[in-house]
Order: C-alpha cells, then structure tokens, then sequence
C-alpha cells in the first residue's frame, strides 16, 4: 500500500475539525488553547503535505513561520490568562463576556 | 512500510486530539496534546521534513507545552472539569452539525483539488531529499525570505515584551473585573446599582482596602 498525498489530507482535515470541535464545546480557556493548537497542527500538516506532493520547499518554510507566530501567540494568550485568573479565580470562558465590550 | 508507520501515527495523533478534547483534566488535555504533537513529527519524519520533526518536537511538545503546564500549576486550575453539564442549551449538537459540516467541506476541497493541483511546480526551491532537507530549508529562509525572518524576530521581540507587561504583579490592590449587568435596561437608575454591585465584588474579595 503506497501512502498518497490523500491520506495526509483526510488525516489533517478530521485532525482540524476535532480541534474546532473542542474549540466551540470546552469552556476552560486553556484546553480552547489546546485546540487551536491541534488546528494549527492540522493546517501545518497539510503545507508539508502539499509540498512534498508539488516537489516545493516552500510549503515547509511557510511551517516553519506558522511556528514561531504559534509560539508568539501562545505567550501572549497565556499571559492573558494568567492576568485574568490573577483578578477572578476559576474564570472560564462564559464568565469572560465583559471582554466583549 | 510507510502505510504502517503512518497508520499508526495516525492513530496515535488522532487518539490525541481526541483526548484533548474529553481530558476533564487540563493537566491530561496537555500530555494528549504532547502524544499529537509527536504523531505529527513522526509524519513529518515520514515525508522528509527532517528539520521541521525536530522543531516541532523541541518547540511545540518542547517549548508551548511546558508552558502550558507551568501555566496551569502556577495558577492552580488543574482542577476537573465537570463535562456533564451543557452551559448553553442546544450547544454539543449544534457543535456537532458545525464539526461534521467542516470536515465534509475541507474533505471536499482537499481531495478533489489534490488531482488537480493549481500552479506551476517550483524550480527554485526544489525539494532535496531527507539529508539535503536542513541546509536547503536554511538557504531558502535566509536568502529569499530574509525579511519575513527578520520580522518574526521583531515578532517574538514583541509577544516576550507583551507577556512581561500582561503577567506583571501590579503594585497595590487589582481592580476586579467590572460586573456587567446583563439584560438591564439602560437607563438612569441602572448606573448606581452597577457600581454598588461592584464595590459589593470589591469586598467579596477582600482586597478593596486601600480604595474607596
């Protein structure tokens, strides 16, 4: 069996939608991180894939861009919440609807 | 070969993700989200992406994850979840319609344009093979996109200036989080009892001290 740009596909799309899934289901800001996490993964999943199919480098440069903003964005995300647990304990998600103005 | 490997990392990554999204726990969400994170590398592995394996490995399952743990023990919320409850009537299956929806359209469009791929096959960024994969992948980042590199600096420069100021330990009391009256008539009389609402959370908390 020869493993086809196909399967790294279908692997990657199921892999983003559970990871939307948890994103819209969990409540606890740190496991909705999580999930953006998976569906970064996923998307990282399909440039590699790509690439290799097309012979192209640039599908694993544009990974390795997506995982330096990754990083940068979940220092930012977790320094939010850490400031926002500091000021009300055990805030999930729903009691964080003053951030919307 | 290759159709086992991958089988089982596929397994591996999708019993990951689907971990993270039942762990009650926050602590266990982030070793599944480890246990994906390394199927991942392995299919990069797989296809070559040598360097982009161990990136992935020492910053995602290295790096962000620890992070996340320390977050979560710092702050002390590694307490369980309870799943039971559904916080907005009508949410899981509605989730559910939008989750199945995505799936079908990415496999749509995935697969049938995966025949067909649009473009023209680059010539000036071959692919090399595994060995080749590290030198090629830095030629390329620092020659034609010099600048993009640059500006991820600037990038990550900023995010660690920004989590310093966010995560700092202000000096005297914090302010608590303003209580908004949901569904209240905006009028006159609903502002005085916003802010005695709020003093009432200032107390609660025992931190209102020093302010008036």
């Amino acid at each position: 069996m020869v493993v086809t740009t196909s399967w790294y596909l279908t692997l990657a799309a199921i892999l983003f939608s559970m990871g939307a899934v948890g994103l819209l289901t969990r409540r606890n800001p740190l496991i909705m991180f999580m999930c953006v996490e998976l569906m970064l993964n996923a998307v990282n999943l399909t440039f590699v894939s790509l690439g290799t199919d097309l012979g192209d480098l640039s599908g694993q440069l544009a990974v390795f861009f997506v995982l330096v903003v990754a990083a940068a964005e979940v220092v930012v995300g977790l320094a939010i919440i850490v400031a926002i647990t500091r000021r009300r304990q055990g805030a999930t998600a729903d009691d964080l609807s003053v951030l919307g103005g | 070969m290759d159709a086992t490997v991958f089988l089982i990392s596929a397994t591996i990554i999708l019993t990951g993700a689907g971990g993270v999204l039942v762990a009650r726990n926050p602590v266990h969400a982030a070793l599944f989200l480890v246990q994906t994170l390394f199927g991942v590398a392995v299919l990069f592995v797989l296809q070559d992406a040598t360097f982009l394996a161990a990136v992935q490995v020492i910053v995602y399952a290295g790096a962000v994850v620890i992070l996340f743990l320390f977050v979560i023990m710092l702050l002390g919320v590694d307490r369980a979840e309870d799943l039971g409850v559904e916080p907005i009537v009508g949410q899981r299956p509605i989730v559910a319609l939008i989750g199945a929806s995505l799936l079908g359209l990415l496999l749509t469009v995935l697969l049938v344009s995966v025949d067909g791929p649009t473009g023209a096959r680059a010539a000036d960024a071959p692919l090399g093979d595994a060995g080749d994969n590290t030198r090629r992948l830095g030629e390329a980042l620092f020659t034609d996109h010099v600048f993009a590199v640059e500006l991820t600096a600037l990038l990550l420069t900023v995010a660690v200036v920004g989590a310093v100021v966010l995560a700092r330990r202000l000096r005297g009391p914090l302010q608590p989080l303003p209580v908004v009256a949901v569904a209240s008539v905006v009028d006159d009389s609903s502002a005085p009892d916003a802010v005695e609402q709020e003093d009432g959370i200032h107390e609660a908390m025992d931190e209102g001290e020093g302010t008036t």
